[in-house]
């Protein structure tokens, strides 16, 4: 076992920061790349012409599944040492749909909003300041929501666990579904650029 | 003489040729999803290996909100249950953290890709049918509920469907199942504002 690099204390606290930024960099270029610093783009997933979100996030999440499993598999990467959230469903329910719902709206996720301000998109901006407003009215209200913030706790566990599947097999389904979703996104463009023709 | 003349209207031709190009940078097209969805699973592949965490987006900006609000009102900010998790012993500041660091380079490195491709123009997205007051009202509205509705999950779109996903946390995977329905339910009533 070699890796994660920082758990086993190849380099310090000061030299993360440091590498956050340059990690930072790769994300937002890739961002960029994708067309997500466009809220027209991101939310043209919600109308089935343009699924780029689908198509990236997904082949993000496959390669990187991947990646994770093989080098844990030849003993390289350490799984139990990286940071998995614990689960608590409901509020993470909640939250996802709530969340949904505000990209739908506002057009964007924290992350895009970051990479729309750098290419000087005024509603970005706007938007950054919501989440900002957001989360303040959250944490103000944190007495009264912590007991549901905290309900639901099924602490740190994977869909492997969950299923009773071996990790092995649910990287297999998941590379599965990840390929008949780019099939049908595929499919789904051509309808809706046949349908948008003949308007 | 007409040599001349024709050697002078070649390089005149070709200077408004410059100028041309030089006024209308054409924004290049946006790259193969596939690709920069392989490109992405890398950086985030290289932050398991080399840090044991993922990537995120939300986390920064609740640091800088502790901030703000501490500087405000120091003692409400500590006597609160989670602006005081960012707070911690007070030793070190909520801006020295992992995430606003990654979200600086998120920053540099969407500004860096744009001038790259001239898409650093500025404006406002949106769909032809509303009005930019309209659109920012809804910017703030969505961007409120994105603010919530992220801390709530424990995560943003980065934070848990991304970083989540991969790693196959069962909690990602119900959250990105949940985003996208609550964005598909409301994606009807919206449809002013983007097409």
């Amino acid at each position: 076992m070699n890796a994660p690099f920082y758990k086993f204390d190849l380099f310090g606290f000061d030299v993360s920061l440091i590498i956050a930024f340059v990690i930072g960099i790769g994300f937002g270029f890739a961002l960029e790349r994708g067309g997500f610093g466009s809220a027209r783009i991101l939310a043209a997933q919600f109308y089935f012409t343009n699924m780029r979100v689908l198509k990236v996030m997904f082949t993000a999440i496959v390669t990187a599944m991947i990646g994770v499993f093989y080098l844990s598999y030849i003993g390289y990467l350490d799984l139990s040492l990286i940071f998995i959230s614990d689960t608590y469903i409901i509020p993470q329910v909640v939250g996802g749909l709530i969340l949904g719902m505000g990209f739908i709206i506002g057009g964007y996720c924290p992350g895009t909003s970051f990479v729309a301000f750098s290419t000087g998109k005024k509603d970005a901006i706007v938007f950054i300041l919501g989440v900002t407003f957001g989360i303040f009215i959250f944490a103000e209200l944190f007495p009264f929501i912590e007991d549901f913030y905290y309900s639901t706790n099924m602490g740190r566990v994977t869909l492997p666990d969950f299923f009773g599947l071996s990790y092995g097999m649910v990287v297999f389904l998941v590379v599965l579904m990840a390929l008949g979703a780019f099939a049908a996104a595929e499919w789904g463009e051509r309808v809706m650029a046949k349908k948008g023709e003949s308007k | 003489m007409t040599a001349l003349t024709h050697i002078l209207s070649k390089v005149k031709l070709q200077v408004t040729d410059k100028e041309h190009t030089h006024s209308h940078v054409e924004a290049k097209p946006y790259s193969n999803p596939y690709y920069v969805g392989f490109g992405l699973g890398l950086v985030l592949l290289a932050a398991f290996v080399i840090m044991g965490r993922g990537l995120g987006a939300s986390g920064a900006v609740s640091s800088v909100v502790t901030v703000g609000v501490n500087a405000v009102a120091p003692e409400h900010a500590q006597n609160n249950g989670y602006f005081s998790s960012y707070i911690g012993d007070g030793s070190v500041s909520p801006l020295k953290d992992w995430l606003v660091f990654e979200v600086l380079g998120v920053i540099f490195g969407g500004f860096l890709s744009g001038m790259l491709a001239g898409r650093v123009k500025g404006g406002v997205e949106k769909g032809p049918r509303v009005k930019t007051r309209t659109r920012f009202i809804f910017a703030f509205i969505g961007g409120t509920l994105m603010g919530f509705g992220a801390k709530l999950a424990r995560g943003c779109t980065s934070g848990q469907a991304l970083t989540g996903g991969a790693l196959l946390g069962l909690g990602s995977w119900a959250f990105m199942l949940a985003v996208f329905a609550g964005g598909y339910a409301l994606a009807y009533f919206m449809r002013r504002q983007w097409t």
